[in-house]
């Protein structure tokens, strides 16, 4: 296997990474079979969801200053007032990110086009969303699963954006079940190769993948704001950083007529489906968990930590490059250095609600997806700030990672060992 | 005793083997002294660098260099280094070399810039400094938490809560220095909840970091969008700290407009560098602290609370944040603009660990930061043919090669981002 050849190569890293002293404590999380397991599954992330709204709901509250004069004078106008400014605003949220539920069931009973274009709008919306998110979501899942923490989806993104927008519009003339496989595996190479290099470093010099992904994701981008100036990607009498546009053989069509949501999703989910046989159901996979749970048994067992980590950080770095491919091949079809508003740093999120699990993964990226769809909506009905969802996903964050805040607040008593320990661990580890 | 020998060799074999690397390196960096910044500009032309700021009362002859001659003979310097250093090293000297080389090219390269054109030498490099001053900042939060075990990668948050907080009280009161406060009070607030994350619930420190991060970034772009915005008169227009001349030591030529006419902010991290390195190096204090960082379960045998000095250690840290997030606003430009700090945390983070978990290593890597964004604001004005996005990227790169160890080897105080549990 190519195992020992690399072993022999390279035998003097490995030997001297340092390995944790310590495993974390605790048992490992027992998998729970079923859907009552999939269910209390959902409890900890629903709840962590819950608080942080309702945490939302009193920033609303607090930064209303017409509000704040009022509460002196008629503490109950003021009450009545900061209930229907939340409620107005989480119902702007929803019906931007879902729908208007009369118009959704209308739509469907009376199966006119036309009303059901315009109630499934937010829907599709939502969708275009969480097409990123579970690829960069999947991405950082994956590291997880092997105990490396890949802040750097966002730079592995821009790389997969420039490649695929290069070969995008580049090759003509091609039909479309060749150019757009072309385009995508493109975007697959240029995240691929971003995590390369703190997969290679990782192994070979014990780098932390942290900071050198955290400096690769700024070094990405001054290479494409560096890349939209040169000759061969800027577009044609701009002068401002644009890219040029891809041919239409390369595009991500809609799926369906006169709604945006594309067919990126279906490659988003058949790459969960992908990672997920590739964690739980290959021998590779085994390993990569194995080296993730505890590095000192994996090598006792003969498995190459260094294989591992590598090839993780490979894969990873593709799937957050197939993120931007899928919202380059998409849409305008141009690569412009703002064209991610964080989908790299929101992988993290998803990947953590969603347990590292394809599925929770899927299901986190189409839950901050919505979120993110919504907030659009949102500012332009009620003017409140779509930056809230920002703070809204940093209180998710807040809340997985530390269960037992949210058990306190809720008074669950702990039955189980939850994922965020399994990480922590310092920067020579 | 046969595996002892051999990792001795091992070792061995990968110093020598890092020393041909470096020696590679600087006989390469000679190569493109020569053709880029000798050849390229050919004989005659000179390169002439201004040494007084725009209106200071002495007066410094300008420095004019012959511009293809001054590569020439950096070059030669530094390929007899290079020579050197591939055919038998430099021993502990090093790294003293390296910064000598690295001085060398940078040089050739200012006169590259400035040929046939004049260059304010003495204003590059106080803009270097002021650069430098949130990124040193940022450092001394760094390394104040990390050196007792606490990964700190929320300095960025701490930074920008510092710039919003100091705008909005300094122009409520009126007041800077209420301002000031208010920043330091705010980066201590978030230290305390990084702390209580981190050591009470045992969060992964990464995620507990990256949380606040996410979290102030948010705030601050909601809070101005809904509060800065409409009432920017009243909350967004804050008195600034403005200059002090340091008598005496700002009439220094070069070196006094460079190093001692700055606000109050720069005099701070000055006195803050060096009490920092004092107190960590020098003082029971500082044993305490790196026995924590280094080894909690041996510092809670000899009877140190290691929980507190991690409580105290990550709030001074935000604190040092805080106060240098202020700089942005009331130290520089005035009003708050959403992620005006721009990554400046990232750097700093850069910074520490390029200055080895050092106060006055942290700074001096803040300076090269510094450095090379204030060049690249310059050659976008002198309009040079380099890419400015390239020297953007010269901080990380320089972080990720530090990191690797491919050129000397930065390490992070062993217990570093790991949970103490006290049994």
């Amino acid at each position: 296997m190519g195992d020992e050849v690399e072993r022999k190569d390279a035998p003097e890293p490995e030997d001297e990474r340092p390995l944790p002293e310590e495993q974390p404590v605790g048992e490992p999380p027992r998998q729970r079979s079923g859907i009552l397991g999939a269910l209390r599954g959902l409890v900890l992330p629903l709840l962590a969801l819950f608080t942080a709204l309702v945490v939302g709901a009193f920033i609303i509250i607090l930064t209303d200053f017409e509000l704040m004069g009022l509460w002196a004078s008629d503490p109950v106008a003021a009450l009545a007032a900061s209930w229907s400014s939340v409620t107005a605003t989480y119902g702007a949220l929803l019906r931007g990110s879902i729908g208007d539920p009369g118009a959704l069931i209308g739509a469907i009973v009376t199966l006119d086009g036309d009303a059901f274009r315009r109630a499934f709008i937010p829907l599709s919306e939502t969708i275009i969303s969480a097409t990123p998110l579970v690829f960069t979501g999947l991405s950082v899942a994956l590291a997880f699963r092997v105990g490396l923490f890949n802040i750097g989806a966002e730079g592995q993104l821009y790389l997969g954006g420039l490649l695929a927008v290069i070969v995008g519009f580049s090759l003509t003339g091609l039909p479309f079940f060749i150019h757009l496989p072309l385009a995508l595996a493109a975007g697959f190479a240029g995240g691929a190769l971003w995590g390369f290099i703190p997969g290679l470093l990782k192994a070979r010099t014990g780098a932390h993948e942290v900071i050198v992904t955290i400096m690769l994701n700024f070094v990405a981008y001054n290479l494409i704001n560096w890349a939209l100036k040169t000759p061969l990607v800027q577009r044609e009498g701009r002068s401002d950083p644009i890219s040029k546009i891809i041919e239409p053989s390369a595009a991500l069509v809609p799926i369906f007529e006169g709604l945006r949501a594309h067919w990126g999703i279906v490659i988003a989910l058949l790459a969960a489906v992908a990672v997920w046989w590739l964690l739980f159901r290959s021998t590779k996979g085994f390993e990569f968990r194995a080296v993730g749970f505890n590095p000192r048994a994996a090598r006792y067992a003969g498995m190459s930590i260094a294989w591992s980590t590598v090839m993780s950080m490979v894969i990873a770095g593709g799937l957050a490059g197939l993120a931007g491919t899928a919202v380059i091949l998409s849409g305008s079809g141009t690569l412009s250095p703002g064209f991610s508003p964080g989908f790299g740093f929101d992988g993290i999120v998803v990947a953590l609600v969603g347990n590292t699990r394809p599925l929770g993964v899927v299901a986190a990226a189409f839950l901050f997806g919505a979120l993110r769809a919504g907030a659009t909506p949102m500012q332009s009905a009620t003017g409140t700030p779509l930056d809230l969802v920002v703070v809204i996903q940093a209180l998710v964050i807040l809340f997985v990672a530390a269960p037992a805040l949210v058990r306190a607040i809720y008074r669950i008593r702990a039955e189980r060992v939850t994922g965020s320990e399994v990480f922590a661990k310092g920067w020579g580890s | 005793m046969t595996a002892a020998t051999a990792s001795m060799t091992r070792a061995d074999r990968r110093l020598r083997t890092r020393q041909r690397v470096l020696g590679l390196i600087y006989l390469g960096l000679a190569v493109v002294m020569v053709i880029g910044f000798g050849v390229s500009v050919g004989g005659g032309v000179d390169s002439t660098f201004t040494l007084t700021p725009g209106n200071a009362p002495v007066t410094v002859p300008d420095l004019v260099v012959p511009s293809a001659g001054t590569a020439y003979l950096l070059a030669t310097v530094v390929a007899f280094a290079g020579a050197i250093q591939l055919t038998r090293g430099f021993g502990a000297r090093w790294a003293l070399i390296l910064g000598l080389v690295a001085f060398a090219f940078v040089f050739a390269f200012l006169t590259w810039v400035a040929s046939a054109q004049s260059m304010n030498l003495t204003g590059l490099l106080q803009t270097t400094v002021q650069r430098a001053v949130p990124i040193a900042f940022g450092a001394l939060s760094g390394i104040l938490c990390e050196r007792a075990g606490v990964v700190n990668i929320a300095i960025e948050g701490m930074l920008l809560s510092g710039a919003f907080v100091s705008a909005v009280v300094a122009s409520a009161t009126d007041n800077p220095w209420l301002g000031v406060g208010a920043a330091i009070l705010m980066g201590g607030i978030l230290a305390a909840l990084l702390a209580v994350l981190a050591i009470r619930y045992r969060v992964d420190q990464i995620i507990a970091g990256f949380f606040i991060n996410i979290l102030v970034t948010g705030l601050t772009a909601f809070l101005s969008v809904r509060i800065l915005q409409p009432y920017q008169q009243e909350l967004n227009v804050p008195p600034r700290l403005g200059q002090i001349h340091i008598p005496l030591l700002s009439d220094i030529p070069v070196l006094g407009p460079i190093l001692f006419q700055h606000n109050i902010f720069v005099y701070t991290l000055f006195a803050l560098i060096i009490v920092i390195h004092l107190g960590l190096f020098y003082t029971r204090w500082g044993l305490r602290v790196r026995a924590v960082g280094e080894h909690p379960k041996a510092a809670d045998t000899v009877g140190i609370d290691v929980y507190f000095v991690r409580y105290r250690n990550v709030i001074l840290g935000g604190m040092v944040a805080g106060l240098g997030g202020a700089y942005f606003t009331i130290g520089s430009t005035g009003g708050f603009e959403r992620e005006m700090t721009a990554g400046r945390g990232y750097i700093g983070l850069a910074a520490m660990i390029f200055g080895g978990w050092n106060p006055i290593g942290g700074f001096l890597a803040g300076l090269v930061f510094g450095f090379a964004d204030a060049i690249q604001s310059r050659l976008s004005i002198l309009s040079i043919a380099i890419p400015s996005e390239f020297l953007l990227m010269v901080p990380y790169l320089v972080t990720i090669i530090v990191v690797a160890g491919l050129v000397g080897r930065a390490r992070a105080p062993a217990a570093d981002g790991k949970p103490y549990v006290k049994e």
